[in-house]
């Protein structure tokens, strides 16, 4: 009987064969927190240690309320400061980098093979590049911190196969979103998902991204693609390090597969106040909202940003609508600039913020009063997430919030392709 | 042996209504974080919870972010334990890594309703109520040092 990638991975990190169900003890590779850290510092000084065991494993990316907003959020980030110089914490970026998951994976530290932890539910994102990497909290991060250790269960597999291509205006959001209603927000509990099938190597790694990260709102442990020459190729322009791709053997054993024929899906939207609450965006046609988002740690890549502005050029945003534009990080903010991208989006009349989280967790840069919609192509409409407990959020991919920004309504972006 | 009162909640109790982001990333003790315990779910509840009562929920109780407060917050609202039928899984590490006892019980969310009273006990794994009794899988050694102790970091000291 074959082994699964977790398997191998854990099994790896513990030197012994695991299967699923197994509980090991590891020392993973990176760890990864954000504005977070000053919490996880105030855990890890209660243990009144002077050094943390490993700072080379440490990654710490500012993003969550950047600029800081307030002088409280400014305090945080000024402890975090000098706690990275104390400790000798050379993977440190402060606020005028991006979004952690999208700056830890430019800066070559998601590679397959590797397990990383990170104080952020959407640490499966690097799963995208073929790491085995899941969230945990801050007491956990902190003691990490300290032992250079953790307990994980080894999960089961669900393995999702793709294949067919997208139809013109159909991106990875609408196919993920698509997943996760046919199945529910806790169908992958514990486990991990494994995105692959014929259609799998079609995928860029922006893609994988918004894939990886999704599987988090499905209760994932980590989500991942199979690591590929498409992998490879991306993270040679990153790093000299090499690195072996692990992928699950022929035989091994999954808990489910599910198929999906990426031909067949339409664009999709999460309406509130679940991200399993999903339909056709067909269905909805016309629906008024007061704000469009186009970032996150989701869709504000270079890719996403394309898309949008393909459909943005030329035309202007009515006036009963306000459209946020995030670009996921620095460096994506640059190439947008460089190739015209950030000049369509401005004489559409959208707001250019800096990269960072933005609004998405509700706390600055975009909040809702009650009875207002968002329309965003973030992962999580909870309720009051941007806002209002009497707001209302819909998740979509970046064709469909384009489409509709500049329409004033949600729309079908397949009509105006 | 722990006794208090039932708050009954439905399936999908993320941590955004638990302990809303926007409080996030604002340094605050845990009793500050007790007075927004779910603010947005039911703004009722930290005027009535009392020490030791427990929440009942359904499906996926905690899902969403990572965020620790979710687990503190509800901790020192008083709130004794947390009864679901399943739990999202960095929620779950969070409650235990904090004290909080996190018990799946499908049966127990079945037949207790808001405001029954009942007893854990936990060296057993038994919740006792007017309605009946319900085993659970008693936590292992390892998981069991945590609670006492009042969490991970303390256990750790």
């Amino acid at each position: 009987m074959g082994l699964t990638f977790s398997e191998k991975i854990l099994g790896g990190k513990a030197g012994k064969t695991v299967r699923a169900g197994d509980v090991v003890t590891v020392s993973p590779d990176y760890l990864l927190s954000h504005d977070n850290s000053a919490a996880i510092i105030k855990e890890f000084n209660k243990l009144g240690l002077e050094k943390v065991q490993n700072p080379e494993k440490i990654v710490i990316i500012l993003d969550h309320i950047v600029p800081a907003a307030a002088e409280k959020y400014a305090q945080n980030h000024k402890e975090i400061r000098e706690f990275v110089a104390a400790q000798g914490i050379r993977h440190f970026f402060d606020i005028h980098h991006g979004i952690c998951h999208q700056v830890f994976s430019e800066n070559g530290f998601a590679r397959p093979g590797r397990l990383i932890l990170g104080a952020d539910s959407h640490t499966t994102s690097y799963g995208a590049l073929g790491a085995f990497a899941a969230g945990i909290g801050r007491s956990e991060l902190a003691s990490i911190w300290a032992t250079d250790e953790i307990w994980l269960r080894v999960p089961e597999t669900l393995r999702i196969v793709m294949t067919g291509r997208f139809q013109t205006g159909v991106s990875a959001k609408d196919v993920i979103l698509k997943i996760i209603g046919d199945n529910g927000a806790d169908r992958a509990n514990y486990m991990a998902v494994e995105f692959s099938g014929e259609a799998a190597p079609s995928f860029s790694i922006s893609s994988r991204l918004v894939l990886a990260n999704m599987a988090a709102e499905m209760g994932a442990k980590n989500g991942y693609f199979p690591a590929d020459a498409v992998t490879l190729d991306w993270l040679r322009t990153r790093s000299n390090e090499v690195s072996e791709p692990v992928l699950s053997d022929e035989d091994a054993v999954f808990e489910t597969e599910l198929e999906y024929d990426l031909k067949s899906i339409e664009p999709q939207v999460a309406c509130p106040h679940t991200v399993d609450n999903v339909r056709p965006v067909r269905e909805l046609e016309g629906m008024p909202f007061h704000q469009a988002l186009i970032g996150t740690c989701t869709n504000g890549r270079l890719e996403d940003l394309e898309a949008a502005a393909a459909i943005m050029k030329g035309k202007t945003v009515p006036s009963h609508v306000r459209v946020l534009i995030i670009p996921a990080s620095a460096s994506v903010y640059r190439e947008a600039l460089r190739r015209g991208l950030l000049e369509i989006f401005s004489e559409a009349g959208c707001v250019i913020l800096n990269p960072g989280c933005g609004p998405c967790l509700g706390a600055h840069q975009g909040i809702m009063a009650p009875e207002e919609t968002t329309l965003s192509t973030a992962n999580r409409n909870f309720r009051g997430r941007m806002g209002s407990r009497d707001s209302q959020i819909y998740l979509a991919s970046p064709e469909t919030v384009a489409a509709s920004a500049v329409r004033g309504a949600l729309t079908d972006p397949r009509g105006i392709q | 042996m722990s006794r208090g009162r039932v708050w009954k909640y439905g399936d999908g109790v993320n941590t955004d209504v638990i302990f809303p982001g926007k409080y996030t990333y604002s340094p605050m003790e845990p009793e500050e974080m007790a007075t927004h315990a779910l603010e947005d779910l039911d703004p009722g509840f930290t005027a009535g919870v009392k020490q030791g009562d427990v929440i009942v929920a359904g499906r996926n109780f905690g899902c969403g972010s990572s965020r620790e407060q979710a687990a503190i917050c509800l901790k020192y609202a008083g709130v004794r334990a947390v009864i679901a039928e399943s739990f999202a899984r960095i929620f779950y590490r969070n409650a235990i890594n904090q004290g909080l006892p996190a018990i799946q019980c499908q049966e127990a969310v079945k037949a207790l309703e808001a405001g029954d009273e009942l007893e854990i006990d936990f060296a057993k794994g038994l919740i006792l109520s007017g309605r009946g009794e319900f085993p659970f899988p008693p936590f292992p050694e390892s998981v069991l040092k945590i609670l006492a102790a009042g969490g991970l970091i303390p256990s750790l000291l």
